[in-house]
């Protein structure tokens, strides 16, 4: 009996030891390999943005990574938000996150877990930025973002074709562009298709429109106000705003498929039934990326398919603001290949292959607007960098229980049916 | 009824039967068609799948694709056209490399946790030590904790010990999780073996390790085998254990289901490689749970049925 | 670790220190040895760059084979000393390490958890009930206070009721193994995948096109207006819970079904020919039989139904309604980064199920062993 236990810890021992032999051979692969290329540096990145656009951006990133020589490793994920968080409290942060919130970015630094910009990236912001995405990108004084692709909400799209041949105009007052909807369900066509699922995001489709309507109405002073919270979330000001969105949105004959559809379609699945055969919608709001989601024979022929407005402006001492958002980039680590790597995302350089990939708008005030795809995004562009008030997104930069919590839930509980009155005060409650 | 003849009692049960299994078949199908639904979706291609519903494609066979396969186990192309006109195309992630992490995952975080709840539930049942009573209730109250408040003060614990990323990491993880569970299940059943051939091991004078594993282990294959499948399933399917606790490493160390969740496109949702993804996923857990199906039923029960 | 066992009495002095000393190194050197080449896999798992293929395999066969090694040199060591250390350390070696993981995964957490909950966001500042109060006059928890007992209740009665009567159909019935697979198998199915297949289900698309998910299709099929079931309040909470029940039907038809075959066949007998209906001998014969079967599946699908999150999270995300505890849990503490609110939801959970547990143990309490 002895014997046969100690036979079997023998045994036990072999198996353990078994690996640790191949380890040891392994070991020393790893050893010599790195001996060829002493230089070989990784930088890892790590953000929201996945699939096409991570290909996208990777393809921005090709011209640095063989000048250097330094690998630059970009990982997307749909759990971004709760993942960097995981991440920085594991210690195992990558070297450079994209942060979609300004609010996310000041969370970070509070808890001392983002490394402030060096002079070297911080003199390059401010000859290539307007002061605005720096002011973004700052806390207590630092700077520890850096604005890379950008986004520009406040646009209507339509299909051009269709439009021409119905004869419509672009609106250039929001009273003309709700006549030029009843105009449309007076021809037996749906005037607006609107989607708002997004998963764990679902609430962010509507927070940008009553957003937009806020800067209309209101004015960006207002609006700061009310990002800050020095006006309560249901101030009379706010409630107009909603009011003037749900009169459009919980509309049978306005919407394509009604409230009920605009709950369960997916944000980039919405574009689609402008250009489906037979059109079943003729407008659409969205940001500058919905381009992406637009079928392929449409995207390689935008210019010509195409049309676009900014969303008119409502009371006009306000005009037609921008409403915006972007992805900073952040770093956890201060070793010389990031601060490399930080550098490279200031200079226009950076954005060229992706700009003319399509999809995305950047801050850079040296950028040459030939380099876009086409000249409607060129255009886009122009609108960005030269708006007179431009206001990022506010739910990004109100506190996450309401900014990516209550404001999205109840703005999906709106649409579902509960009144205004009840959405924002819960909404106002809700404010920590 | 009573005064039943024996005919008519068999004409009963004959009409009894039928009803039996007509309502069983009926629920079967019920049970069925969801899972159907995705099945036959996963071959269709992406257009057809957002038209019109599954059910209209089974007359149409020959449409059906095995595109949506090849590009989840391959890896997803995503293609754009440069604005010189060249078209760019780069392959996105595959699936085949979660497969293998997944298993590196799974089978040590099952065999693990069964090996400590095996000998717990021993130790429980049959040796006499202080304190047994109170801490046996302190596990079965574990039962209830939401694995959720424990992966933060986790989460810190392995930063200061290095194990945040590893395989060791998230083996012992699930190991706790699944231990309260695994202990109760165990000791349920290691309680109900008879005192008398454990007595007669004694007498021969072998130690408790030694009865242990030379006799209780081997006659507690089914309820082993019975909290393996549970346990399998489980960590297969787990999302969020892994989200936290691998993911420090990077995408190289994905299991199936983070992938999964990443096939979700961001162009819309790409129902025609979700639902194929859904189905590589599901594979080896429906695959595991036939193979050790035999046991699960009498593994599980053999403690309550008694009581 | 000393050994005081008899030895043979011929023995000089001198010489027994000398083995006494050799057996204490070896017995320090063999544990010793099997940690340093743990600790060397361990290393070599998180460090190699070898392919996918090879790190599997010997990760396996490290993480395996090391805990049985560690149990395999314990007892070695134990086995070494004398019969009265043997007894104190062999529950030592048996239970110490269930305990000892459980205690630091679950116990501390909880009561870490339980401090949390008294104080603020950043866990910094003690504010008493503070979020207790909060969760209780807080409307998103009010709703889901009420959902998760929609939940428990339907969620459990539906998969344990629905189980037995499978189980039942399925022992009268010659296609009772398929049936069981048939039933079981969504078991198999992560709540990733489950939310994939339903979402499918339940797909809603407008009048004018046509539907893509079965429920709707049916529904117009016989006239009716597609309805978007998963924003339809407040019945969207049952349509999540019919996901529940068809998870987890199959877990408490295949133990009710076995518990059923132990019910012995004479008494069945005997009730057919008093000439009771089918009915009466389900009620009155086999339910009590099985009646602590009964007991452990419905705890054990009640737990799971108060824990679950993830159809709720993959389904709905807690829009329209259909927040549950858990989902509110899982949001303050990753979402909204408040520790307290997060701990205190927990906690909750916790004091919620607390009865069920007790009366768990009560009935083991009536068993032989305890």
């Amino acid at each position: 009996m002895r014997s046969m236990k100690r036979i079997a810890v023998i045994c036990m021992i072999m198996l353990l030891i078994a690996p640790v032999m191949v380890f040891a051979g392994g070991k020393q692969e790893a050893a010599d390999t790195p001996m060829e290329e002493p230089t070989q540096m990784t930088v890892r990145m790590f953000g929201a943005f996945r699939g096409e656009e991570a290909a996208r951006f990777n393809e921005a990133l090709k011209p640095f990574i063989e000048r250097t020589g330094i690998d630059v490793i970009y990982e997307g994920s749909p759990e971004f938000e709760t993942q960097i968080l995981i991440q920085t409290e594991a210690g195992t942060p990558p070297d450079i996150a994209a942060l979609p919130q300004p609010g996310l970015m000041m969370n970070l630094a509070e808890r001392g877990f983002l490394k402030p910009l060096p002079q070297s990236v911080t003199s390059k912001i401010d000859a290539n930025y307007t002061s605005a995405w720096k002011d973004l990108g700052s806390y207590n004084g630092d700077v520890y973002g850096v604005f890379h692709r950008v986004n520009a909400k406040s646009f209507v799209w339509y299909p051009k074709k269709e439009w021409e041949a119905a004869g419509y105009e672009i609106p250039t007052t929001w009273d003309e562009m709700i006549a030029l909807s009843n105009q449309m369900i007076k021809d037996g066509k749906v005037p607006w298709s609107i989607g708002m699922e997004s998963g764990g995001a679902t609430g962010w489709v509507a927070t940008d429109w009553m957003e937009d309507i806020m800067l209309r109405t209101a004015g960006p002073e207002v609006y700061d106000k009310w990002v800050n919270h020095t006006i309560a979330f249901d101030d009379p000001a706010v409630k107009k705003a909603a009011t003037i969105m749900t009169d459009l949105w919980m509309d049978d004959s306005y919407v394509l498929g009604g409230p009920t559809n605009i709950l369960t379609t997916n944000f980039g699945d919405a574009v689609a039934p402008l250009f489906s055969n037979p059109t079943q919608a003729m407008m659409h709001r969205q940001g500058n990326f919905i381009t992406g989601f637009m079928p392929e024979a449409i995207q390689s022929n935008l210019v010509e398919e195409v049309g676009v407005f900014a969303l008119p402006s409502i009371d006009p001492q306000w005009g037609t603001p921008v409403l915006g958002g972007g992805d900073q980039f952040v770093m956890f680590s201060d070793r010389p290949e990031v601060i490399q790597v930080m550098e490279y995302l200031t200079t226009w350089e950076s954005c060229k292959d992706w700009a003319g990939a399509g999809g995305a708008l950047f801050p850079h005030q040296d950028q040459d607007f030939n380099d876009y795809a086409s000249t409607l995004e060129a255009d886009l562009a122009k609108i960005l960098v030269n708006a007179e008030v431009f206001r990022f997104d506010a739910s990004d930069l109100m506190p996450a229980e309401v900014g990516a919590g209550t404001f999205w839930t109840g703005m999906a509980d709106l649409v579902s049916g509960v009144k205004i009155d009840k959405v924002l005060a819960q909404i106002e409650k809700s404010w920590p | 009824m009573a005064q039943a003849t024996p005919k008519s009692m068999k004409k009963t049960k004959t009409v009894q039967e039928v009803i039996v299994n007509a309502v069983l078949i009926f629920i079967c199908i019920i049970w069925t068609l969801p899972t159907l639904g995705v099945f036959v979706t996963s071959f269709r291609d992406r257009d057809s799948v957002l038209d019109n519903g599954w059910w209209t494609s089974l007359s149409t066979p020959s449409e059906f694709t095995t595109q949506n396969y090849s590009q989840v186990l391959a890896g997803k192309d995503y293609s754009y056209t440069k604005s010189d006109g060249t078209v760019v195309v780069s392959r996105g992630d595959n699936m085949l490399g979660a497969f293998l992490n997944s298993i590196t995952v799974t089978i040590p975080s099952v065999i693990i946790p069964i090996l400590i709840a095996a000998f717990a539930a021993y130790g429980f049942a049959w040796l006499d030590f202080p304190g047994r009573k109170i801490l046996f209730g302190c596990i079965v109250g574990l039962l209830v904790v939401p694995l959720q408040i424990a992966l933060i003060p986790i989460l810190r614990d392995y930063m200061k010990i290095g194990l945040n990323g590893s395989y060791l990491g998230i083996w012992l993880a699930h190991t706790g999780f699944g231990l309260a569970l695994a202990t109760y299940l165990l000791f349920n059943y290691i309680s109900t073996i008879p005192r008398s051939i454990m007595e007669s091991a004694f007498l021969d004078g072998a130690s408790h390790f030694t009865t242990f594993v030379r006799l209780i282990l081997p006659l507690s294959v089914p309820a082993l085998a019975s909290f393996a499948i549970f346990q399998f399933i489980w960590v297969w399917n787990d999302l969020l254990v892994a989200l936290v606790f691998l993911s420090g490493a990077g995408q190289t160390v994905e299991v199936v289901t983070q992938r999964l969740l990443s096939i979700v496109g961001s162009r819309g949702q790409d129902w025609h490689l979700l639902t194929a993804g859904a189905f590589v996923s599901m594979l080896l857990p429906l695959t595991v749970f036939f193979a050790l199906q035999r046991f699960f039923v009498r593994g599980l029960m053999a403690g309550s049925v008694k009581g | 670790m000393s050994n005081f066992s008899m030895n043979k009495t011929l023995e000089k002095p001198s010489q027994r220190i000398l083995s006494w000393i050799a057996r204490l190194f070896i017995s320090i050197l063999v544990p010793f040895v099997v940690f340093v080449v743990l600790y060397f896999g361990f290393r070599f798992l998180r460090d190699s760059q070898a392919p996918q293929i090879v790190i599997t395999i010997s990760a396996i066969v490290w993480g395996v084979g090391g805990s049985a090694a560690l149990y395999g040199v314990t007892n070695w060591v134990i086995q070494r000393t004398n019969e009265s250390w043997r007894k104190i350390l062999t529950p030592f070696m048996f239970v110490g390490p269930a305990v000892a993981i459980l205690g630091w995964y679950l116990f501390i957490p909880t009561i870490r958890s339980l401090v949390l909950s008294f104080y603020d966001r950043s866990s910094q500042n003690f504010v008493g009930f503070d979020n207790y109060a909060y969760l209780f006059s807080d409307a998103s928890m009010q709703t889901a206070f009420v959902n998760n007992i929609i939940w428990l209740v339907v969620g459990t009665a539906g998969s344990v009721v629905l189980g037995l009567i499978i189980a039942l159909l399925a022992d009268r019935s010659r296609f009772e193994k398929v049936a069981k697979a048939i039933i079981f198998a969504p078991m198999a199915i992560s709540f990733v995948g489950a939310g994939v297949i339903w979402k499918f289900m339940y797909a809603y698309r407008p009048v004018s096109s046509n539907q893509i998910g079965l429920l709707n299709a049916i529904v117009t099929f016989f006239g009716g207006d597609p309805q978007n079931w998963i924003v339809l309040r407040p019945w969207n909470t049952l349509f999540l819970i019919i996901i529940l029940i068809w998870l987890q039907t199959g877990f408490a038809m295949v133990v009710l079904s076995a518990a059923i075959k132990t019910v012995p066949s004479q008494f069945l007998e005997a009730g057919r020919i008093d000439g009771a209906s089918e009915l009466r001998i389900i009620r009155s014969i086999v339910i009590p039989t099985i009646k602590s079967s009964l007991i452990t599946v419905s705890t054990t699908i009640l737990l799971i139904t108060l824990k679950v999150f993830d159809i709720v999270y993959s389904m709905t995300n807690g829009l329209y309604g259909t927040e549950v505890l858990a989902s509110q849990q899982y949001k303050q503490m990753f979402k909204f980064l408040h520790y307290g609110r997060g701990s205190a939801i927990a906690i909750i959970i916790l004091v919620a199920v607390t009865p069920v547990i007790w009366y768990n143990l009560k009935q083991f309490g009536n068993r032989e062993v305890f």
